[in-house]
């Protein structure tokens, strides 16, 4: 598993490899599209494969998706439903088509078909991610994700919409600090890559099960707003928790992965700064 | 006592806004999404949202002057009191997302940053890099997430808003299906905001999400709602083709220095005409072999002209006078004059969208663009009442820069709080955002549609709660309260629909007359031949008569998934037969005004007749006959007089123009 999320150097290579692909891919040719299928909760999972005419440029695994649906037929002509899949912007913002594609988590609307199989009958794989329940087919259920974002109380705590003037000056420096942090879209990337989250459909475990990358850089976030860190120290407390950024194992997949290049392991190891302080003070503070 | 309770359908910026309102001012609120809300596609908004700042306001600039802008370049189509309000309420809404916390670039002294923006002359849009949208979003989720864990909103994400319930003459709730279980169920509520966005996917595709169908709002249509302006339709200028959608390429890169070219060569006459050389490297073709037209033909607003303009001037390159590059439908987008690193910080998350799917660099070679369409001015017809500024007579235009003639006090454009801001015809039924068809006329100028989004959720939103409390009706009969006779009619009519479409599944044979992907490919060719930049009587008709040919095939649709549980094909077909209906609106609007404004451009009537067309277009679903009916319905247009909208144009090339002159081929894409 950790192979997948390889050193920098060799994400590097392949990049470098998939801007090569795309300038060699022809149009016109076919290749194959094997997808990891399942009719709900507590079914048995499939592999279907499809054959997916390329038959123009910049196409994307949504519009691969978009043909099969047209007309859901196998490899072997055996006709089937249409995949069931979850999408929004397509254009990486939204975070809602993550899946696994050739064995690694990315979002499905950036991937372009060119920069994995240029060749004639060259083949890719979709799966559904493996670190959330399935509700059918690639489309998995990420309320967990967003109920972390309520642990961690990711907002900033006004007095209401009333008009009362303007936010808190802000220095350019840390605006660009909090934009990074802030484009995190909640796509699941980095829990999926994470060896310390894990599948857990039971809900009264999910308050002290790990939290993940996203939310502790939330937390970092809204720490650093200066009406957000009012509540810095009830976002710590649920840190230093069971299921907090102690139980980060530092295998640093979850940078590697996000789709927005979101410094996490800095804000893993700023978080983590905070939290040691927090329970400094605490300790003295009785 | 029964609890008062309000349902918003939708979570993009107008829903979440309304939501946070509405929960504040002590009233349940229930949130329907297709979506998690913070996945909504208010997430594509990208250049910024616009508001008088004290900068510009110390050069000159006014709400009154945005107000006037946003007239002008809405080609005097909306009701004016309305827009005055949104106006004045904008330097506020500004101030409040600052306090949510919204990164706004920074000046160096600390302060929100601005800039340049289509149809302005002065620096009046507030920005996240190149995803605002996405940032106020968040904001409005985060907001939202807060009350949810008070438990005084509650999210319904995944479901899909079927039918608005309406008993009595008021609307008292809706029926919703779970996308996921798929089971249909009603929701009382003493009123409901429809907060649905736009209608893009009738077009096949566009810059829009995958959810903005318009089907909810076609919906609200079916059951009697009236449908205003419909054949408004923005085609935004920039935009990246892609096989499954149209990618945005926002304004402000042109706000930032952007200069749009083709290559052209100048003839002996002094115009321009092709260039051999197009297609080679851009950066091999000279400065003197370079046509900004945009540059050339408005001196004054140069390659900010509003977005309609731009999309004919572009449309007119390369349809009419074949200088697209490489002789294709494209121009050059360049950015390459500006200091890399500046673009990295202003326009990062727009640049690394073009370089993702196309593979080139912006900040080093010209983007190839073309138009697409973007967003719908058109939408569920709304009221008003009229504020406090009652001028005797409309004032003339107003010259750029010079003194506002009134302060910027709420309540002078709309009446604060009255129970009728932004309801539909049908009492307790509210439209906000896009979906709701004031504020923009016939173009929306850029960088204002968060504004409206966020100005319904947060001013109209008080309607709603005013409404509840105080209707003689809604205050003294509950929906809690009522029989449930009236919600299990509409349950039963969305059930039965659900089997209809089924049981089509296995029946006969497959073919492509009957299947859905297939239809809506056809209708999005057609609609955007049709019903987009360029329109004319004989290609309407030919499209009215292809929509009735598509509505007959689908009342023979054949589904590929009999699924009871996730039936993602269900929900599909179901939206497709609302699109069809949408469409109608929208071409059967296109034929009734025979004029040419704004975004609305007829070939056969190339010039704006306001003594004829200065009305809204109502759309009117006619029950028996299951077809749409187009009424004209005078506007308020007591605050401004009507001027020719030129934004300054030169023309020495003739061809194109605020209106372009020649007939092109509508067959363009």
């Amino acid at each position: 598993m950790i192979s997948t999320y390889a050193s920098d150097s060799a994400n590097a290579a392949a990049s470098a490899q998939r801007m090569a692909n795309r300038k060699i891919a022809k149009q016109g040719r076919t290749i194959r599209v094997k997808i990891k299928r399942c009719d709900g909760p507590g079914k048995a999972s499939r592999w279907e494969t499809f054959n997916v005419s390329v038959s123009e440029r910049g196409m994307n695994i949504i519009s691969v998706l978009q043909q099969i649906a047209a007309n859901p037929t196998t490899v072997e002509g055996k006709p089937t439903t249409p995949v069931v899949w979850d999408s929004g912007c397509l254009e990486e913002v939204c975070g809602s088509c993550t899946m696994v594609i050739n064995g690694k988590v990315r979002q499905s609307c950036s991937c372009l078909v060119d920069d994995y199989a240029p060749a004639e009958g060259d083949e890719m794989s979709l799966e559904p991610m493996s670190k959330f329940p399935i509700v059918r087919d690639l489309w998995v259920d990420r309320e967990r994700l967003f109920h972390n974002l309520k642990r961690v109380k990711a907002w900033v705590p006004i007095d209401g919409t009333y008009s009362l003037g303007a936010g808190p000056r802000e220095t350019s420096a840390k605006q660009e600090t909090r934009y990074d942090l802030s484009q995190c879209m909640s796509c699941g990337c980095c829990l999926e890559a994470c060896p310390q989250f894990n599948i857990e459909p039971d809900k009264s475990q999910w308050d002290t099960s790990f939290i993940g990358a996203h939310a502790i850089s939330q937390a970092r976030l809204f720490n650093e707003h200066e009406t957000g860190k009012q509540l810095k120290a009830e976002r710590l407390e649920v840190l230093m928790g069971p299921g907090g950024v102690n139980d980060c194992g530092n295998a640093q997949n979850c940078v590697k992965v996000c789709p927005k290049h979101i410094p996490l392991t800095e804000s893993i190891a700023a978080v983590g700064r905070a939290v040691t302080i927090q329970s400094v003070v605490n300790f003295f503070r009785g | 006592m029964a609890t008062q309770r309000v349902i918003v359908v939708g979570g993009g910026l107008a829903g979440l806004s309304a939501s946070v309102r509405i929960a504040e001012a002590g009233m349940q609120v229930d949130l329907f999404s297709m979506v998690p809300v913070k996945r909504s596609h208010s997430v594509c908004a990208q250049g910024g949202i616009n508001a008088c700042n004290e900068v510009a306001r110390q050069q000159g600039y006014s709400e009154y002057e945005h107000f006037d802008e946003t007239i002008y370049g809405g080609d005097f189509l909306a009701d004016q009191h309305p827009v005055l309000e949104m106006a004045n309420w904008a330097p506020k809404i500004i101030d409040l997302l600052d306090r949510m916390g919204v990164p706004f670039n920074r000046t160096s002294e600390g302060y929100r940053d601005l800039r340049l923006f289509g149809g302005s002359l002065f620096k009046r849009t507030h920005f996240a890099g190149a995803t605002t949208g996405q940032q106020l979003l968040y904001a409005l989720d985060e907001q939202t997430r807060r009350y949810e864990a008070e438990g005084k909103v509650n999210k319904y994400e995944f479901w899909e808003f079927l039918w608005p319930v309406i008993s009595d003459g008021r609307c008292v709730g809706i029926v919703a299906q779970d996308m996921r279980t798929m089971q249909i169920r009603a929701f009382r509520a003493d009123a409901v905001v429809m907060a649905t966005g736009g209608c893009g996917l009738v077009y096949g595709k566009s810059t829009n999400s995958v959810v903005c169908t318009g089907a909810a709002a076609a919906r609200c249509y079916q059951a009697g709602a009236w449908y205003g302006n419909p054949e408004m339709i923005q085609v935004h200028p920039t935009a990246i083709p892609g096989a499954d959608k149209l990618r945005l390429m926002s304004e402000s890169a042109r706000g930032e220095g952007g200069r749009v070219w083709v290559p052209a060569l100048k003839r002996e006459d002094g115009k321009w005409g092709p260039n051999p050389r197009s297609g080679q490297d851009p950066k091999t073709i000279p400065t003197s072999e370079r046509y900004y037209f945009l540059e050339e033909k408005y001196p004054a607003y140069g390659n900010i002209v509003p977005r309609d303009i731009a999309t004919r001037e572009i449309f007119d390159i390369c349809v009419n006078q074949g200088m697209g590059v490489a002789n294709e439908n494209q121009v050059y987008l360049d950015l390459t004059e500006r200091d890399p690193e500046y673009l990295a910080k202003k326009l990062g998350g727009i640049l690394d969208i073009y370089e993702k799917f196309v593979g080139d660099d912006p900040k080093f070679t010209p983007m190839r663009i073309f138009p697409a369409v973007h967003y719908s001015m058109g939408g569920l017809w709304t009221q008003f009442s009229k504020g406090s500024y009652m001028p005797a007579e409309p004032r003339t235009k107003h010259k750029s820069g010079s003194r506002s003639p009134l302060n910027a006090e709420i309540g002078q454009g709309m009446e604060y709080g009255s129970p009728i801001n932004s309801m539909t015809n049908i009492k307790g039924l509210y439209a906000f955002g896009e979906v709701n068809f004031a504020y923009h006329g016939a173009n929306r100028l850029g960088a204002n549609a968060l504004l409206s989004c966020l100005f319904d959720g947060l001013c109209c939103g008080v309607s709603v709660v005013n409404y509840i409390r105080n209707d003689e009706q809604a205050s003294k009969q509950p929906a809690e309260m009522l029989t449930s006779s009236a919600y299990e009619a509409v349950v039963e009519q969305e059930q039965a629909k659900v089997k209809a479409l089924t049981q089509t599944v296995g029946q006969g044979e497959a073919s492509p007359a009957t299947n859905p992907y297939v239809i809506h490919k056809e209708l999005g060719v057609e609609m955007t031949a049709a019903c987009t930049v360029v329109k004319s009587a004989s290609r309407l008709e030919q499209c009215r008569n292809k929509i009735a040919e598509l509505r007959d095939r689908y009342s023979r649709i054949r589904l590929g998934d009999a699924a009871a549980w996730t039936n993602q094909t269900l929900s599909y077909t179901r939206a497709v037969g609302d699109m069809l209906l949408v469409s109608e609106a929208i071409c059967f609007g296109s034929i009734e005004r025979k004029e040419s404004r704004g975004a609305h451009y007829r070939t056969d009537y190339p010039d704006r007749n306001d003594a004829q067309f200065m009305k809204t277009t109502v759309a009117k679903f006619s029950k028996p006959a299951k077809t749409t009916e187009i009424d004209l319905l005078p506007i308020d247009a007591s605050l401004i007089q009507p001027t020719a909208r030129t934004y300054g144009k030169k023309d020495d090339q003739g061809g194109a123009g605020g209106a372009v002159k020649k007939v092109a081929s509508p067959e363009w894409l």
